[in-house]
């Protein structure tokens, strides 16, 4: 009995260190700002009265609800436009690359990690303006006949964020790829399936998991990044991270900002218990 | 040991006496080392400086720091009686100023003064109108402010400076209302301009995208310019232009004060005089970050011919009868004000 309660003690000191952490750093703070939701700016005063006037505002309010929308649209669109751009890329560098080059292909991949996240999204305005590099080419090349509108406009957004999410999907994808046992694809081959076969009922199944935890979390980056969306599309509209900051920059108003963070974390949850759940369904 | 310690001692003595530091928050005009050096050379202190946008972000900042963190406070011209009420600024000593020389429409006794105290003092003021590419578009298209939202001429050609208090300011203006009377009635009339002008808009921008949309030609016109947009490029881009268009412009003031906190005010005080003299003033007028004029008149004879043209320094008389001052609105008329904007943005 002495013996189970000393193992049930070493258990907890061990993981005393990240419960404290994760105390200190998410559990207070969130309930700090679910609690701070609940109050009211009133004039340029916070008063700590408890309602739900917050979030009332926040949904009868068709410009803020469309700021969810958009952060919504815009971040399933990355997500899937950076899945299925990275997929092809791991792939190509696990299976094709020779392995004494996969190292140098992939720090060719991650390379625009290196520089700052604000100066290449700045870099990208210069690429995508009205007499930016794109539409110089193009123009040069005889491809179009007038420049593209592409700066300032939601599709600026999303190439900023498809360049940022594909090198980081690639890595994990890659990551998966090479756990990959070659056992089961040579017997799916020994047993007469042609390479497309063994990729769709062998590799990709095995892999899914992957791609998920990393789609995963380019949606959580995504969704939360106010900086891609206010650099590279130049306000044409607005993402819930934005609003959230204007209340906090323009308005002080930390009560409503906290409410609008309150539903940005909802819409976070229910895409990790989504997530969770078909993870949980693979396995069984 | 005893000789480690009592070098360790002096060795913190010599740090602290090194460490004569002044703590400013500011406009990111203040950040141009060519306007900063020469003080903390001639005192032998740096400098910090945090710059910031918005007043709001400026107070949400105090808030979270500690009394006296704080030395020097560059704030919006309005927004200092704010700050007074929150008891943020120290009583300044007029006579060490150089009150007689700021312009006397700059001097604005009503938002600076309190009980025969003064708590700011304006150093640098200008416009928020209409920059322009004059190479692009004909000044006269632009003579009638309501054109930016009724005329689909300039369907894509023009971005907005996303700041809602000038543009709105500007708008009301336009549709011929004056700012400092603005009332929760005008704002339908305001938001439905603001909407017609964002379908005319390329896009809205910040400080630093104001002057890019220009110089790269992304945009021929930007709402809400004036000479902090397009005087630092005259003299690559002589087709960047700016003017005041005929129901007028919105004039805006930054002022300086000291912290009530401050542990260090007669450092922050020098500080103030050094900015307040012709030679600080000129060099804030021509800050690398942005320019405009300065509220001290003498600085006229240490700015260049070419950076007074620049920033058209012979014209202020009449610029100055034609400007209105920014909305000053009350807590919920601001927040009424912000939520236009922001539905504004969302289009």
């Amino acid at each position: 009995m002495s013996a189970e309660r000393a193992e049930r003690r070493r258990a907890w000191a061990a993981v005393a260190p990240a419960l404290v952490w994760t105390c200190a750093f998410f559990v207070v703070p969130f309930a700090i700002m679910a609690a701070m939701s609940l109050w009211q700016r009133q004039g340029r005063e916070v008063v700590r009265v408890w309602d739900l006037s917050n979030y009332h505002a926040f949904f009868s309010k068709p410009h803020l609800v469309g700021a969810l929308w958009n952060s919504l649209e815009i971040t399933l669109a990355v997500t899937a436009i950076s899945v299925a751009l990275a997929y092809p890329l791991a792939w190509i560098i696990a299976e094709l690359v020779p392995r004494r080059f996969q190292r140098l292909a992939l720090m060719l991949a991650v390379l625009p990690f290196w520089t700052s996240y604000v100066v290449r999204s700045y870099a990208w305005t210069l690429v995508l303006a009205k007499n930016g590099v794109l539409n110089q080419v193009l123009l040069g090349m005889g491809a179009i006949a007038e420049p593209l509108e592409i700066s300032a406009t939601r599709t600026a957004t999303v190439i900023g964020f498809v360049h940022f999410f594909v090198m980081l999907l690639t890595l994990t994808i890659y990551a998966n790829l090479l756990q990959l046992p070659p056992n089961y694809r040579r017997a799916a081959a020994d047993l007469g399936a042609g390479p497309l076969r063994v990729f769709w009922h062998i590799t990709l199944p095995l892999t899914l998991p992957g791609v998920m935890v990393g789609a995963f979390l380019t949606f959580v980056l995504c969704i939360g990044d106010y900086i891609t969306p206010q650099i590279l599309g130049g306000n044409s509209e607005l993402v819930l991270p934005q609003v959230i900051m204007l209340q906090l920059g323009r308005g002080a108003d930390l009560p409503m900002a906290a409410a609008l963070s309150i539903v940005l974390m909802a819409v976070v949850t229910l895409a990790w218990l989504g997530c969770a759940r078909w993870l949980r369904l693979e396995r069984a | 040991m005893r000789t480690i310690l009592l070098a360790t001692v002096a060795a913190l003595a010599v740090t602290g006496a090194r460490a004569a530091e002044l703590n400013a928050l500011v406009w990111c005009d203040h950040t141009d080392p060519a306007l900063i050096e020469p003080f903390e050379k001639a005192h032998g202190v740096k400098v910090n400086l945090k710059e910031y946008e918005g007043t709001g972000t400026a107070l949400s900042l105090v808030e979270q720091s500690r009394p006296g963190d704080w030395d020097v406070f560059v704030i919006d011209g309005i927004d200092v009686p704010r700050a007074i009420d929150a008891g943020l600024l120290a009583p300044l000593p007029e006579a060490e100023l150089p009150m007689a020389d700021i312009f006397p429409e700059l001097v604005m006794a009503e938002n600076h003064t309190r009980d025969g105290k003064t708590y700011a003092v304006t150093e640098k003021f200008g416009y928020n109108t209409i920059s322009y590419n004059k190479a692009k578009v004909d000044a006269a298209a632009l003579a009638d402010v309501t054109a930016l939202w009724t005329d689909e001429a300039f369907e894509g050609r023009i971005a907005i400076y996303d700041y809602y208090l000038p543009v709105i300011g500007l708008v009301a203006m336009g549709l011929g209302k004056e700012t400092a009377e603005l009332t929760a009635d005008d704002l339908p009339a305001i938001r439905e301009a603001l909407i017609a002008m964002k379908r005319n808009a390329r896009s809205v921008v910040d400080v630093v995208s104001s002057q890019t949309v220009l110089a790269t030609g992304e945009v021929d016109v930007l709402v809400g310019g004036g000479e902090w947009v397009t005087a630092i490029l005259a003299a690559e881009q002589p087709e960047l232009d700016w003017m005041i268009p005929e129901q007028g412009a919105v004039r805006w003031s930054q002022s300086i004060g000291i912290f009530a906190d401050s542990e260090k005010k007669d450092l922050a005080l020098e500080f103030v005089k050094y900015i307040l003299s012709p030679e600080g003033q000129a060099r804030l007028a021509t800050s690398s970050c942005y320019w405009a004029m300065p509220a001290n008149a003498k600085a006229g004879a240490v700015l260049s011919d070419q950076q007074k043209a620049a920033l058209r320094w012979d014209d202020q008389a009449e610029y100055l009868k034609r400007a209105q001052l920014y909305p000053a609105p009350d807590g919920d008329l601001d927040a009424a004000m912000q939520d236009v904007w922001t539905e504004m943005l969302q289009q």
